[in-house]
């Protein structure tokens, strides 16, 4: 019997496997580190005071978190049901648009949290709207969803810097980037929450939507784990002609899932957009969309993962600044190699431990 | 006249543009016919063009950075076969990590070694792939319409430039007409026939991922020591998935490959060529039209409205030897 089907108890499979391949992917990142002549202890030491050390610090981190956990959840829909979704990042971009749009049109009439509703469902709309052509595509002609997907980052990107240069662009200034939003369209820091703690946020622009974002952990939990749709999605994704054969409608429930994960990753859109720059800007997604790849690998395609994945990738990016500050050798993409490699061991090499596992576990389950 | 030598220039500047387009979309020709998805052609061709780049400027000789440009982009080739061959891991989510992974490493090894922002030093002419004097240029250069076309546009180009219209009939003559190519194509369409035959569908496409990394190390060397003096950060900005679209909107043959690939670099040449320009009775038109055009058309040939484009059938699935 070959390794690959021996079964394994859930703590190894979901605990030590995804830990060990984190291992690796960060003793690989010491070594990068070695190599060009830093010390890694130091550079980690770093990075954790720079993420960690300070409520401000704290804050970036959960600000940067906050991204990651709509674009890991927009990546983990898709993936339950068999669908690999590399748009995430031209899905937020759009989204952006939607949720500035509401911004630019209600800030002046009403408080925030008029808004706010309005701005969740416009960023969510523009963005399952971005991923509906895909969908459509990948249900009804058989293309590819991974490939329209890719196209679609880009021509999303050509898209926006249009409207940004030529229609929204504030008359008589240079900058590509819409007026900023008054108080009725910016989302409120969460000062509170750091000073429960005792200490205070500074300049972090941690806001509203990073509970909006812990909400919809929630319901991606409940849909895809609690809900007929969410049955019929995971069936898709383990065997789309079992699901066939069982009656599950495959392109109605592709396309569906396209737009749950569009939709999601729209939001993402509210933390930089309406939270901390309070303006619509160019490439202001910044490769979450692609960071939310890794996260949703990292943590299984579960929302609560996806949280500590999250978590885990937001302090590597306000780590990583700090230590781009300390360490000027070392940049600030050294994030990116990291991220690369936590992609590669989590995600394409998730199983290269496996057989080395079973064979240990059966000789401890004998004994 | 006028008119004729900007047409001249354009033309010019669309072979420069499509050259790199050319050799990445021939190496996602090899992976993906031989059933390995390539999302990281445009790590492979970062990856090279920075290796060229830091061996050109060491060594002072292009050739050096041409072979370290060839030895890196097929050592990534290898660790995509690692993962998706020999691990069965999913080929996209190691051709993304890829992606990440080179585009990471170019610049934070350029920043410790050159400390210019990611930047490596700039090259003298002599590190660097520089143009070729076609013989009897001097001649036919004054001849009406063909001299311009010959002495400005065939003529002056670097060797690479060559090459990659070389590779064209040589892959075609590769996939088409050795015993290598009808295996590595079948091996494509079902590997549990190409493995009942008795031949090793793994080697197969480890080998069909080395071509492919030979090749992206071309595009790679081309960008950085024959079209710029230097690497740059980020310098094949998304060009690697241009190619991929390319390579799809060729439907995975050699030659339509070499004509889509003009056909985008003269897109993007064209879009260069029309900023800030009116076109008479439609004015401006946004530059940004002509950069999501080859996306776009890939998008509508994909759902089959422009003929259809498929793709090898066992594209995306590791093979697994049944048990």
């Amino acid at each position: 019997m070959s390794t690959a089907s021996v079964p394994l108890p859930n703590w190894i499979n979901y605990g030590l496997i995804p830990i060990l391949n984190l291992i690796v992917a960060f003793l690989i990142s010491g070594l990068v580190v070695w190599f060009i002549g830093e010390s890694p202890l130091d550079a980690l030491i770093l990075l954790l005071q720079g993420a960690l050390g300070s409520g401000e610090g704290i804050g970036f981190t959960l600000y940067y978190a906050t991204s990651f956990i709509f674009t890991g959840l927009s990546v983990a829909v898709a993936i339950h049901a068999g669908l690999f979704n590399i748009g995430s990042e031209g899905q937020a971009y759009v989204g952006g648009l939607g949720c500035a749009l509401v911004a630019l049109a209600l800030d002046k009439y009403v408080p925030w949290y008029v808004t706010m509703p309005f701005a969740v469902i416009g960023a969510a709309i523009f963005g399952a709207l971005w991923a509906f052509i895909p969908a459509w595509l990948q249900a009804k002609r058989g293309s590819h969803v991974v490939i329209t997907t890719i196209m679609f980052n880009f021509i999303a990107s050509a898209m926006m810097n249009f409207l940004l240069v030529h229609v929204l662009i504030v008359p008589g200034k240079m900058a590509p980037e819409t007026r900023t939003f008054l108080a009725g369209g910016q989302l409120p820091k969460l000062d509170w929450l750091m000073g429960i703690f005792g200490s205070t946020i500074g300049a972090a622009p941690l806001n509203v939507s990073f509970l909006i974002a812990l909400v919809m952990c929630f319901l991606v939990w409940v849909l895809v784990w609690r809900t007929k749709l969410g049955y019929e999605m995971r069936t898709l994704g383990l065997s789309p002609t079992a699901a066939v054969y069982a009656g599950i409608p495959y392109a109605r429930t592709v396309i569906i899932a396209m737009l749950i994960s569009g939709g999601l990753a729209g939001m993402m859109a509210l933390n930089p957009v309406m939270g901390a720059s309070a303006r619509l800007q160019v490439e202001f997604v910044l490769g979450a969309g692609f960071v939310g790849i890794a996260v949703s690998l990292m943590g299984r395609n579960h929302p609560l993962g996806i949280i500590l994945a999250a978590i885990l990738f937001g302090i590597l990016y306000q780590g990583g600044d700090a230590l781009s500050f300390d360490m000027p050798n070392i940049t600030r993409d050294m994030i990116v190699v990291i991220q690369g490699l936590v992609i590669l061991f989590a995600g394409a090499l998730e199983y290269m431990f496996r057989p080395a596992l079973v064979r240990i576990y059966q000789q401890f389950a004998r004994a | 006249m006028e008119y004729y030598d900007l047409l001249i220039s354009i033309l010019g500047s669309t072979i420069r543009l499509s050259i790199p387009l050319i050799f990445t979309a021939l190496a996602g020709l090899f992976s993906e016919r031989a059933g390995i998805f390539d999302i990281g052609l445009e790590g492979k061709m970062l990856a090279s063009a920075f290796a060229a780049a830091c061996v050109a400027s060491i060594s002072g000789s292009p050739w050096a950075g041409l072979g370290a440009g060839i030895v890196i982009s097929v050592i990534f080739g290898l660790l995509h076969g690692f993962a998706s061959i020999t691990n069965r891991g999913n080929q996209i989510v190691s051709g993304v990590a890829i992606n990440f992974l080179t585009a990471g490493l170019t610049i934070v090894l350029g920043q410790a070694w050159f400390g210019q922002g990611g930047r490596t030093p700039t090259l003298p002419g002599t590190a660097r792939f520089s143009g070729i004097t076609l013989p009897g240029v001097d001649a036919v250069r004054n001849v009406p319409f063909i001299g311009p076309l010959y002495a400005n546009v065939i003529s002056g180009n670097n060797i690479l430039t060559y090459l990659a219209f070389l590779a064209v009939p040589i892959s075609w003559w590769i996939l088409y007409r050795t015993r290598f190519g009808l295996r590595l194509r079948a091996v494509g369409e079902n590997p549990g026939a190409v493995d009942t035959a008795g031949i090793s569908v793994e080697w197969l496409r480890y080998r069909s991922l080395i071509a492919a990394g030979i090749l992206c190390g071309f595009s790679g060397t081309y960008l950085a020591i024959a079209q710029s003096a230097a690497f740059i950060n980020n310098m094949s900005a998304g060009k690697g998935y241009i190619a991929l679209a390319a390579l799809i909107f060729a439907k995975w043959k050699p030659v339509p490959v070499m004509f889509t690939c003009l056909l985008f670099g003269f897109l993007d040449a064209f879009a260069n060529f029309m900023q800030g320009k009116a076109v008479p009775g439609i004015g401006e038109v946004p530059v940004q039209i002509f950069q999501a055009l080859p996306y776009i058309l890939t998008c509508v040939l994909l759902a089959g409205f422009i003929g259809v484009a498929k793709p090898p059938k066992a594209g995306g699935v590791p093979y697994t030897k049944e048990r």
